[in-house]
């Protein structure tokens, strides 16, 4: 599955969960599992094929944050917002984030190398405040070191 | 019969049927329980909670919009508790409102608006959160504006459930959920086919007609101008609800006050409706008798519908009239049979169409054809909504205005025009003159009631020359698939067609209902409406379209005969696929 177009594969999903009770949530998992996104155009293929109205496809799309309606960056950075990461400055991170990559939290860089979210806890509040570039967890950030880890990250693709 | 249950609500024993909800029942014992985001026309949604009472014996305030009343249920329906927990509710729904009023398109005619001012709000106890919407005018014909969307849901469910057009849609949820297109797109890119019932039915200034008083105002200003105007059927059943009167024929007192606003000439649709009955009976004549081209025949009357098929149902291109709708028709008659008749120039016509829809504001540029007399067709469209803050704009006082007639000879209409306005009042005049073309002689009896009425699809046959004439009517853009998926299933098996003919009217009850028409529409109000044009009927001399004189005029004089090669070229269309989404 690699063209986001309703491909051979999509409709093999498709086929699999037709007719049964709450398809669609289904459908939209394997295609959000498989490309990390779920795209328009799928979505619009979908909606003929389900002959389910786009609207609705994007009802629930939109009510779920598991799905993702813009393809993820390259890297993506979560930030922890748990409760002990809260207390020691993760909002000061996440600003600092959104300022050095121009970017809002749950979208994409322009260049697409970085997708910024936040998530609730990555289970090391020892380690507190938290943030995750990929599976790489860099714990006790401070505002000042950001800018150098970024910078890990280049445009190596 | 309905099993009866009885219940007291403050106090006062009531009976009533099993099913009546607690807001309903309330009324009987004359108690008017608030309420914001049920439509009487529509399911409630239960999303505002303003309709909150407490039944004795439970521990949790019910919603009266959405609760049937139960034997022996005690209610109370105000109490100091219950009015503080609304005047909550209506400061909750404040805080995230903009304070537009006096320059919002509803100030004065707001649902929000009049439960505040009921309920005393002077202050706002909650910091004010204004959610960043773009406002949306792309259609031309509707403006949506999310901020100030109170949720109730009204507009997502006649779009979705009575019209099946799903251009709009719940997105996100919580704090983030508003109303939108799929994705974030604009109307115009979206399955929206304008025919406005979501202004019709949106409590708030969220979604409203395109207000073009502004340029009619510029046009009747402007010395180099010659403005003409023409009223829809429906606009004469229902502008008096703005002045409360409801329910009453507006006709005459229309044409004096549009002679008072400024316009030189006032037409009638209902004498294009006349002409349309000409060339679609013609149609209907040929496809029946000379088969030229394949049954069923679709009217083609209403822009919503036409767009709502050539988007969803393009299949049925070729069964569709290709007649305009009559405004159309009567704005290409303003600009060159009655131009050339009274030495104007066509240039300086400024065409204004008085109609119930919002769908007709879009016709107007539809496509080339919509301008057939070499300038724009029709310049403007005002909604009966407009029409009304006109009227109080230019300060007449509209209810006292005498009779005056309409202007020879674009405003001579037959009983059968007039009906247009009503589900079953196209089919009902083309009828009345395809019966006379196809047997040569007139009807003794020209009603026919079985096309009557408010049922979403009506069917029946009638009888011409022998031959039995198979019909089906839909309005309501819900009811429109159940009746061409039987055509469909015919062609596939190379069977006879199931219909003849079919009328289709994308709002609910025709244009009496249309998305341009004054608000709180419930099927009482349509059948009201639809009563003023079937009277208007009954009250012609002549009833049917081929035996108007000045129809007959029209014809000898300028267009020589129906579907000849001049009605071609001014008075038909074509019709083209187009993608639902543009993106």
């Amino acid at each position: 599955m690699t063209e986001p177009k309703l491909s051979e594969d999509i409709k093999k999903v498709v086929e699999k969960w037709r007719n049964k009770k709450g398809s669609l949530v289904m459908i939209l998992h394997e295609i959000q599992n498989a490309y990390g996104y779920v795209p328009r155009e799928t979505s619009l293929e979908l909606s003929k094929y389900l002959d389910v109205p786009l609207a609705q496809i994007y009802e629930v799309i939109t009510f779920y944050n598991y799905f993702k309606l813009e393809k993820p960056g390259t890297h993506r950075i979560a930030v922890c917002m748990g409760t002990a990461c809260y207390l020691k400055g993760a909002p000061v991170i996440l600003q600092e984030l959104k300022e050095l990559l121009d970017v809002e939290e749950g979208h994409n860089t322009k260049d697409g190398l970085f997708a910024l979210d936040v998530v609730r806890c990555l289970g090391c509040c020892g380690l507190a405040p938290v943030m995750m570039i990929d599976s790489k967890v860099y714990g006790k950030v401070k505002k000042e070191e950001i800018m150098n880890i970024l910078s890990e990250y280049g445009k190596e693709e | 019969m309905k099993k009866i249950v009885k219940a007291k609500i403050n106090g006062i024993l009531i009976r009533a049927e099993e099913g009546t909800t607690i807001l309903d029942a309330a009324k009987k014992v004359q108690v008017k329980i608030p309420t914001l985001c049920k439509h009487p026309d529509l399911k409630p949604s239960a999303s505002c909670g303003l309709c909150i009472v407490k039944v004795k014996g439970s521990n949790k305030m019910l919603r009266a919009c959405c609760t049937p009343l139960d034997e022996g249920m005690d209610i109370i329906t105000h109490d100091p508790e219950i009015v503080d927990i609304r005047r909550t509710v209506l400061e909750l729904i404040l805080s995230n409102h903009p304070n537009d009023c006096l320059k919002c398109d509803r100030n004065n005619d707001c649902e929000l608006q009049k439960l505040v001012a009921d309920f005393g709000i002077r202050q706002s106890p909650f910091t004010q959160v204004l959610r960043d919407l773009p406002i949306d005018n792309s259609t031309k014909a509707v403006e949506l504006e999310p901020q100030k969307c109170i949720l109730c849901g009204r507009c997502v469910d006649v779009c979705q459930n009575r019209q099946d057009v799903w251009a709009l849609s719940f997105l996100e949820r919580g704090m983030q959920t508003r109303i939108s297109p799929a994705g974030d797109i604009l109307l115009n890119e979206s399955p929206c086919v304008k025919c406005g019932q979501c202004s019709a039915h949106c409590p708030t200034g969220a979604i409203v007609e395109q207000d073009d008083i502004g340029k009619v105002w510029e046009a009747l200003l402007d010395p180099d101008k010659y403005c003409v105007v023409q009223i829809a059927p429906a606009v004469r059943a229902s502008i008096g609800e703005a002045f409360g009167l409801t329910g009453k024929n507006m006709t005459k007192q229309l044409y004096a006050l549009l002679r008072r606003l400024g316009f030189k000439a006032v037409f009638d649709t209902n004498f294009a409706a006349d002409v349309t009955i000409m060339e679609e009976a013609s149609e209907f004549e040929e496809r029946l008798i000379k088969g030229t081209k394949s049954l069923p025949l679709i009217t083609s009357c209403c822009p919503a519908w036409v767009d709502f098929m050539e988007k969803f149902h393009s299949d049925m291109i070729e069964h569709f009239s290709s007649c305009k709708s009559p405004h159309e028709i009567l704005g290409v008659l303003s600009k060159t049979y009655y131009t050339q008749k009274n030495g104007l120039d066509p240039s300086k016509i400024t065409m204004v169409s008085i109609m119930p829809c919002t769908a007709k504001k879009y016709e107007i540029t539809r496509s080339n054809e919509m301008s057939a007399s070499g300038f724009q067709d029709i310049d403007i469209v005002l909604s009966t909504r407009e029409l009304a803050r006109m009227i109080k704009q230019a300060g007449i006082d509209f209810l006292s205005l005498p009779d005056e007639e309409a202007d020879s000879m674009l405003g001579e209409y037959a009983g059968a025009g007039v009906i247009f306005g009503a589900t079953g009042g196209v089919m009902e005049a083309a009828l009345r003159t395809a019966y006379y073309f196809v047997t040569g002689t007139d009807l003794g009896k020209v009603e026919f009631e079985s096309v009557r009425g408010l049922k979403g699809i009506k069917e029946t046959e009638i009888e011409v020359a022998g031959k039995k004439i198979r019909i089906a009517i839909a309005h309501g853009l819900g009811n429109v698939e159940i009746v061409l998926d039987k055509v469909r299933e015919a062609k596939k098996n190379n069977q006879e067609p199931p219909y003849h003919f079919i009328e289709v009217m994308a709002c609910p009850g025709g244009c009496v209902g249309g998305g341009g028409q004054p608000y709180m529409v419930t099927d009482e109000l349509r059948l009201k409406r639809a009563k003023v044009l079937y009277q208007d009927d009954t009250d012609k001399q002549i009833r049917c379209s081929h035996q108007n004189p000045y129809i007959k005029r029209l014809y000898t004089e300028f267009l020589e005969k129906p579907l000849g090669p001049k009605p071609e070229k001014l008075l038909h269309t074509k019709y083209t696929p187009r993608p639902i989404y543009k993106r």
